[in-house]
């Protein structure tokens, strides 16, 4: 599904490299956990397959499906299913959620050359969708992310995904500022759409959301580089130990 | 030797001599007679606006105060419906600054007291007379607003308009243009009863050069609604001054779409003289190509207690575009509990674009609550990759944001069909002027 190959990325505006390559293979039905301490490169390696600005790649490659995604607008890559659930969702006041959703199911649908949802079917959707993650009608009418909860802002992600049925899912600390009753709601939003056509990329700090998500492959990020890889196993050795033995032994 | 300031003064005083001897004064009646005679001296004695006047350092007046008209060509027709067409309303065209019977509905059969300001001329006694050029020599001070003398001096006609009850279909004035080269001057009197409603409508390019006046009284516990859309040949000038007096627990709601022009100055001047008047003026413009110059003056004087004033403004640009707001509150020392909010903000979308703004708060009481703000900026990269982040493409998302930036003026309109119906003229513009 998604392929990453010796990953180099610089910053656009100064001279400092962040990911320093990075190779990783997630395939279509698994779920990759990616771990690692603070500043290690995680939430940039999602910006960059997801097209932000102010980043350069310097070498390496990554492809979905086997389409090169690094030459495509940001627009095109989520055409082609990737989806990010941002670390920090942005707020956009004077855009309303359902605007939002509706445009971008239908752009999408549009770049695809499907037929644009009709207005019916569309907010019989979103109201299921919304159901199950317990968002209520008013935060739907509400302009996107703007005085929402952290936890709201992670929900709100997850009612995107669950809209945009995309083929691979980035999902950047998506567990963080949610409390236990919410983890819940969103870890089941995510197990539902767990699928043998789909892959998963989960960004995060604590084992606790991989208990509810469980990971098929664990990665753990340091310094630009996936250092280490194994099973469900290794997020509990860090959960127990922190990075220090790892990082100790991989990069001293 | 003459000081700098004589030499201005002389200066602005030939300017109207000259101005004056361009236009013959419209044919009236007695009392509009005397109160354009009694104008023009005004004007004379105050001379017209220069670069070097306080109000005037943003935008050049040197359009307005030519004796020529610089002509301005003919948008072509395109199949768009007319502004407002879809809105059940008495609706008024003027062409060139001239009223057009035929293509406009009886104002005799309105249920309001409405009639041609030409008409309202001929008669010895109206009404009218006692607030035509009024309101407008009241507002002189403390800041000039020559244009306006100019306009009552020289109008020929408009509306005069008094509303005694809550009128709920809306008055449309359409200001067509068919002469490239026309200059158009119309003076509106408007008196709204204690008690009463009314919406005004007004659209249009207006003219090459078109100047326009209205002196609006809102009487106690009554409501004025205006919305107003100023249409889009590339070449017209424009000056407007809307002169408002607010009575007690009165309401004056004012809403300007700009799209276009070469150069649009629109002035408000209110004034809340009884406790709890509600005023908000509020403005939305898009400009693209360094031909358009659209400014913003307004100056809204709280005189009474517990009255609110809004001001909420706007303004789009690209390609060398300019934009100009200056806007002041002035609350005297016996209007406590005063709430005044004024924003002004400029979305820049490239480099090129200018922003010019100068906001003002003098306030004379203590207890009240005045808020003022001011920004101009690109359109925000972390919006605009988040959007994208979801499939909507660059353009699309571009003007999801641009509208959403406009979302706080047209707020303003508190019809959501009229609302509605400028959101729908604002997209049409962004997407006619894409990147
Ligand atoms: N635009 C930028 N400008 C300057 N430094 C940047 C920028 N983007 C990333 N960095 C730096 O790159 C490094 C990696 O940052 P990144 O956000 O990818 O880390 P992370 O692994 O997601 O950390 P966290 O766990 O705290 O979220 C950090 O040192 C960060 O300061
Ligand atoms: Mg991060």
């Amino acid at each position: 599904m998604l392929e990453i190959r010796n990953l180099h990325v610089k910053l656009e505006e100064e001279d400092k490299a962040i990911l320093k390559g990075v190779d990783l293979t997630v395939e279509a039905g698994k779920v990759h956990a990616i771990m690692g301490p603070n500043g290690s490169g995680k939430s940039t390696l999602a910006y960059v397959l997801s097209g932000r600005d102010g980043y350069e790649v310097t070498d390496g490659s990554a492809t979905l499906e086997g389409k090169d995604i690094l030459e495509m607008e940001p627009e095109e890559r989520a055409a082609a299913g990737l989806f990010l659930a941002f670390q920090y969702p942005v707020e956009i006041p004077g855009v309303g959620n359902m605007t939002f959703l509706r445009t971008a199911v239908n752009a999408q649908r549009k770049a695809r050359g499907e037929e644009e949802m009709s207005s019916g079917d569309f907010l019989k959707l979103v109201r299921e969708k919304a159901k199950a993650l317990k968002i209520d009608a008013e935060m739907l009418k509400r302009p996107v992310n703007t005085g929402f909860s952290g936890g709201e802002k992670k929900r709100n992600e997850i009612l995107q995904m669950a809209m945009l049925e995309p083929k691979m899912c980035i999902l950047d600390e998506t567990d963080s500022g949610l409390d236990v009753d919410a983890m819940k709601l969103v870890s089941d939003g995510v197990n539902a759409l767990r699928d043998a056509g789909r892959g998963f990329l989960v960004i995060t700090h604590y084992q606790r959301l991989l208990n509810h998500i469980q990971p098929d492959v664990v990665h753990i990020m340091a310094g630009g580089r996936i250092v280490r890889t194994g099973g469900p196993e290794l997020a509990l050795e860090v959960e127990e130990n922190g990075y220090a033995d790892i990082l100790g032994a991989e990069v001293a | 030797m003459q000081s700098r300031r004589q030499r201005i003064d002389e200066q602005k005083r030939g300017l109207a001599e000259k101005r004056l001897a361009a236009v013959s004064l419209p044919a009236g009646g007695a009392w509009a007679t005397a109160a354009r005679q009694e104008a023009r001296q005004r004007l004379l004695d105050a001379g017209l606006p220069v670069r070097q006047d306080e109000y005037w350092r943003f935008t050049n007046p040197g359009l307005f105060t030519d004796a020529g008209v610089a002509a301005a060509e003919l948008l072509p027709a395109d199949d768009r419906e007319a502004v407002f067409a879809g809105v059940d309303c008495l609706r008024i065209v003027f062409v060139d600054g001239v009223f057009d019977a035929a293509r406009s509905g009886d104002l005799a059969a309105a249920g309001i007291e409405i009639e041609r300001l030409a008409d309202a001329a001929t008669r010895d006694i109206h009404w009218a007379r006692e607030l035509y050029g009024k309101l407008e020599a009241q507002c002189q001070s403390p800041v000039a607003r020559p244009l306006a003398t100019l306009n009552t001096a020289t109008a020929g006609d408009g509306l005069v308009i008094r509303v005694g009850k809550p009128v709920e279909r809306p008055v449309s004035v359409s200001y067509l243009r068919k002469d490239a080269g026309a200059e158009a001057v119309l003076h509106h009197v408007i008196r709204l009863e204690p008690g009463s409603r009314l919406t005004l409508l007004e659209d249009g390019p207006g003219a090459a050069r078109f100047s326009s006046v209205a002196e609006v009284e809102v009487g106690d516990g009554a409501a004025f609604h205006h919305v107003r859309v100023q249409g889009r040949d590339h070449g017209r000038q424009a000056v407007t001054a809307l002169f408002v007096r607010l009575g007690t627990a009165s309401v004056c709601k004012s809403f300007t779409l700009t799209a276009n022009g070469r150069l649009t100055r629109n002035e408000v001047m209110a004034e809340l003289t009884g406790r709890e008047g509600v005023l908000h003026v509020a403005g939305a413009a898009v400009g693209d190509g360094t031909a358009f110059h659209q400014d913003d003056t307004v100056f809204i004087t709280h005189a009474a207690e517990r009255c609110e004033s809004r001001q909420v403004f706007k303004k789009v640009l690209r390609r060398g575009a300019v934009g100009v707001f200056q806007g002041k509150i002035l609350v005297h020392p016996e209007a406590q509990l005063t709430d005044g909010y004024q924003i002004s903000q400029a979305l820049l979308l490239d480099e090129s674009c200018q922003f010019l703004a100068k906001p003002e708060l003098e306030i004379y009481a203590d207890d009240v609550k005045c808020s003022h703000g001011s920004t101009s900026g690109a359109i925000d990269p972390d919006m605009l990759f988040y959007l994208r982040a979801r499939g909507i493409g660059i353009e699309e998302a571009q003007r999801l944001l641009v509208l959403a930036f406009l979302a706080e003026a047209l707020d303003e309109i508190e019809d959501d069909t009229l609302a509605e119906e400028i959101r729908r003229r604002l997209a049409g513009w962004l997407e006619r002027h894409r990147a």
